[in-house]
């Protein structure tokens, strides 16, 4: 019988299986970061002068920025000036059907198990595909816009909804936020914009699919996603990315607005490159997720985080109204010399908010995985309730789990609990499985499926079945 | 700040000129060396992130005074009440940083209870071994302290000695007219099996800011047994920085108790190094603090070797505009397998003025682990007001009792049932509440 570590060594020596390259002909900006730049991407989108004036604005704000040294990963500063900022796939125009995207793409998508015939078909979603910054298609947008929802690519909102996106954009995460948001206000060359009117609840479940595709070149994605009054909205964002040697930067911008008893809930499968296995190479994962509740209004963020050789994301939510609510579920596994940290700001302002963290750390290899959360209950925020749950899984003794939870709290009604555990998969445990007829190997996919349960549970069907794929290709066998 | 670092960067001239030809031995490098580090580094600031929510800017403002010259006496009657007064003890006293051979009970005999200046000309091979080699170099306050290390308690206790009675060290400051600084300095050597217990304490006679910078080194040889209790009840007027760490050899058990009620601002930084295999460390809390207070504890339990327990209980409770800090580290290195580190922290906020804030911090290296940690901030459960209140108990009583009892966990590891009742009392006193019984 194979003993825990042979088999560990077997399951996580897998190699990245979303690894190839598409060849399809890029029509580049030269690599290099200045106003020019900036002004020949804002040329490039043919977007108003406000628009470029923003991005000069945060440009010269992140200027005066340094990067920041707090979190818990060490990696070989990224070289700003060496990255091309803008990439678009040349053949673009626009396209009605599916026939007219390029053969080669859709390839690529079928390699991936995501083939758009089939989405579109059988679940029912629809997806704005962005692959290196440029949306090529967006599906089920005019029965979309039937019930009034606006789905499309942020370039596309600028162009057309000016007055939502001048409302909206940058006022969950400003400009100066930090070092990484500066830059993407800066820089963003695409992403999707989303508005789901008052009343109205979303059919279906909204998703993008984001790619790094062409060699050098950063990816900065900017989602916006307003829910008016009293509206609902599901939206799912999947990564994965094909392997490249050089580190890959990408620092996306989420910014969620919740209206007045608006639900929006954010799903995130993350499968980047993760480097080899001597953790050569990745992507580097600098995110700014954020959302604003407004009264009785809800956010929740899931998240499966396997991917990536640098991690460094931190969902949030600030619950400024009355009754809101926001959530935070997390499953993050990191192998081989992947670093994660990862966590929340939950941010309670308003009276009676309510917060759930759930977060899910499995580390094997040589691999670290930090916790890291912020809950900071303000003066004002009579019965704000917080409950916290961290907890790891180490394979293996290379790897290394860390928790960092601040809890902040200025008023007396507060209820705040938090509590971590950390642990291996315990002996007792897999032999109880064995004594049942049930091998190492299924054992251990069934204990850390278990593990994860809490949070694929969050997870919207044809998601989880994905999510547990790719924990699956990150550990290897050991999820079933 | 700045004007407190030139003052000091002075005094330590002053201080080595004072030194008579000693200012070249190994001691002495050692204290240069641990100032340059302060003078490298400077105070801490918000910008640290051990110093995240704690500012000390208006703790150093005011001009104290580095070294006291002119000397008080202090008469036993005025101080009586901060001995431990139902039991026979061993006493260290020290008013204004020297010792007082008139108020102090001593000995030599099996083992060794006196003076770090003592210790420093007597055993100078343990000064050697021992000094300035449990803090960890990187605590700024710590680094000022050794610098200026020269007085303190200095504990000894022979393999195989079981002391017969408790130790109580008290550091008495008296009132000079103007702000004093005053920095004992405690080595604490448990050898093989051993045993000790000891209490400690700062008091301020004065009128006017009185700040401690108090560091405790602390050795638990194989086997050893040794509770240490720091009982944190100033005037309003004075502030702690006690740094203490405490490295454990094999099978030692340290239990280290720490009760905060008094003083305008307290900062501990608790460190627990736990050097050899099957040891066992223990670091109680209970804070229970009101109107322009703050008490800030870090602690540490750094597991660098298989088959070691910790365990922390703190337990806070914050009225008026008090502000608590909480910070407990456990680091677990690899190698360090079958580790159990547990952590608790508990918090009752009683007003909306008053905050706390905590960050209850695990970072692990090691797979076959049981670590955890929990951390609350509640209020008290309405239930159990209920039933006492239906039981005829008023309000305010009831609510007393239950923060009471909510407190009392921290008191679990206190062995000697005179300081047990001390602190109760303390803890009852603090709540305004009058209670006919012992818990």
């Amino acid at each position: 019988m194979k003993t825990e570590e042979s088999y560990l060594e077997e399951v996580t020596a897998s190699e990245y299986k979303y690894g190839f390259y598409t060849n399809i002909e890029a029509d580049k900006v030269p690599p290099g970061l200045s106003e020019e730049v900036i002004r020949i991407i804002s040329a490039k989108k043919q977007e108003p002068e406000w628009m470029t004036e923003w991005r000069l604005d945060a440009y010269r704000k992140f200027l005066k920025m340094t990067e920041p040294k707090w979190p818990n990963v060490t990696y070989p500063e990224p070289d700003l000036q060496a990255i091309s900022y803008y990439s678009a796939p040349k053949k673009k125009k626009e396209l009605d059907s599916l026939d007219e995207v390029d053969p080669e793409l859709l390839k690529t998508f079928e390699k991936l198990g995501i083939s758009l015939e089939e989405q579109k078909r059988l679940s029912g979603v629809a997806m704005d595909v962005v692959v290196d910054s440029v949306s090529v298609k967006t599906t089920f947008k005019e029965k979309l816009a039937e019930l009034g929802i606006i789905f499309c690519s942020m370039s596309d909102a600028i162009q057309e909804h000016p007055e939502l996106v001048q409302k909206y954009l940058g006022t969950v995460v400003p400009k100066s936020d930090n070092y990484y948001a500066a830059l993407n206000s800066a820089v963003f060359t695409d992403g999707s914009f989303c508005y789901i009117p008052k009343g109205v609840r979303c059919p279906m479940e909204l998703s993008t699919y984001f790619r790094i595709n062409e060699a050098g070149t950063g990816q900065f994605e900017r989602t916006l996603v307003i829910a008016d009054e009293s509206s609902y909205v599901s939206y799912l964002e999947g990564c994965t990315a094909p392997m490249r040697d050089e580190n890959q930067l990408h620092a996306a911008v989420v910014e969620l607005v919740a209206l007045d008893n608006a639900e929006i809930k954010y799903s995130t499968v993350q499968n980047w490159y993760p480097g080899n296995k001597e953790g050569k190479g990745g992507i580097y994962n600098f995110v700014t997720k954020r959302g604003m509740c407004e009264r009785n209004a809800k956010i929740s963020w899931t998240q499966v985080e396997t991917g990536s050789a640098v991690t460094w994301k931190y969902p949030s939510c600030i619950l400024k109204g009355e009754n809101s609510v926001g959530e935070f579920y997390s499953v993050a596994v990191t192998n081989n010399y992947q670093q994660a940290d990862t966590g929340t700001k939950m941010i309670h302002l308003g009276k009676n908010t309510k917060s759930t963290i759930i977060s899910k750390g499995i580390c094997a290899g040589h691999s670290n995985g930090s916790y890291r959360g912020l809950v900071r209950i303000g003066s004002r925020a009579e019965n704000a309730r917080n409950f916290s749950q961290c907890d790891s899984l180490l394979m293996g003794n290379g790897c290394g789990s860390h928790t960092f939870p601040y809890i902040e709290t200025q008023n007396k009604t507060a209820k705040v609990e938090h509590e971590a555990t950390t642990s291996k998969i315990g002996e007792d445990q897999i032999f109880y499985c064995n004594q049942r007829g049930i091998g190492e190997e299924e054992a251990i996919a069934l204990i850390v499926n278990g593990y994860c349960k809490d949070v694929l549970n969050q997870l919207p069907m044809e998601f989880a079945v994905e999510a547990q794929k790719l924990l699956a290709i990150s550990l290897e066998g050991s999820v079933g | 700040m700045e004007a407190l670092k030139d003052k000091l960067e002075s005094s330590f001239l002053v201080f080595e000129n004072e030194l008579n030809g000693e200012g070249e031995g190994p001691i002495h490098t050692r204290r240069r060396e641990a100032f340059e580090r302060f003078v490298k580094s400077g105070f801490p600031t918000k910008r640290d992130e051990e110093w995240k929510y704690t500012n000390l800017k208006p703790v150093l403002k005011p001009d104290f005074r580095v070294f006291v010259n002119d000397e008080n006496t202090v008469d036993f009657s005025s101080i009586k009440r901060f001995f431990l007064n139902d039991v026979d003890t061993y006493k260290l006293v020290f008013i204004d940083g020297y010792y007082s051979s008139w108020l102090s009970e001593t000995t030599h005999q099996g083992f060794d209870i006196c003076t770090f200046s003592n210790m420093l000309t007597k055993y100078k091979d343990v000064a050697e071994q021992y000094f300035g080699k449990a803090l960890p170099e990187n605590e700024a306050m710590a680094s000022v302290n050794t610098a200026f290390a020269r007085e303190g308690a200095f504990i000894r206790i022979k393999r195989n000695v079981t002391v017969d009675k408790p130790v109580e060290i008290i550091f008495i400051t008296t009132d000079h007219g103007v702000a004093t600084l005053a920095q004992p300095r405690n080595l604490v050597v448990v050898e093989e099996n051993a045993e000790i217990t000891i209490l400690e304490r700062h008091q301020s006679l004065s009128e006017q800011p009185v700040l401690t910078n108090t560091a405790t080194e602390i050795f638990a040889l194989r086997d050893s047994r040794l509770n240490y209790y720091k009982i944190q009840n100033d005037a309003k007027t004075a502030s702690l920085i006690d740094s203490t760490a405490v490295r454990q050899y094999r099978g030692s058990n340290v239990t280290m108790g720490t009760y905060s009620f008094g003083n305008k601002f307290i900062r501990n930084n608790l460190n627990f190094f736990l050097e050899e295999e099957h040891t066992e460390s223990h670091m109680d809390g209970i804070t229970v603090i009101d109107e322009g207070q703050t008490v800030d504890h870090h602690t540490l339990a750094d597991h660098k070797v298989p088959n070691c327990y910790s365990d922390e209980l703190y337990k806070g409770i914050y009225d008026a505009n008090a502000h608590g800090v909480f910070n407990g580290k456990v680091m677990v290195h690899p190698h360090a397998q079958k580790t159990n580190a547990f952590q608790q922290n508990n918090n009752i906020l009683l007003t909306d003025k008053a905050s706390i804030d905590t960050k209850p911090q695990l970072e692990i290296f090691a797979d076959d682990v049981q670590c955890s940690h929990g951390c609350t901030i509640g209020q008290l459960d309405e239930e159990a007001m209920f039933y006492l209140r239906s039981r005829g108990i008023p309000e305010k009583e009831a609510k007393a009792l239950l923060l009471y009892a909510f407190a009392n966990d921290g008191l679990r590891n206190v062995k000697i049932p005179a300081l047990r009742k001390k602190l109760n009392r303390q803890i009852a006193k603090k709540l305004n509440v009058n209670l006919d019984f012992e818990l």
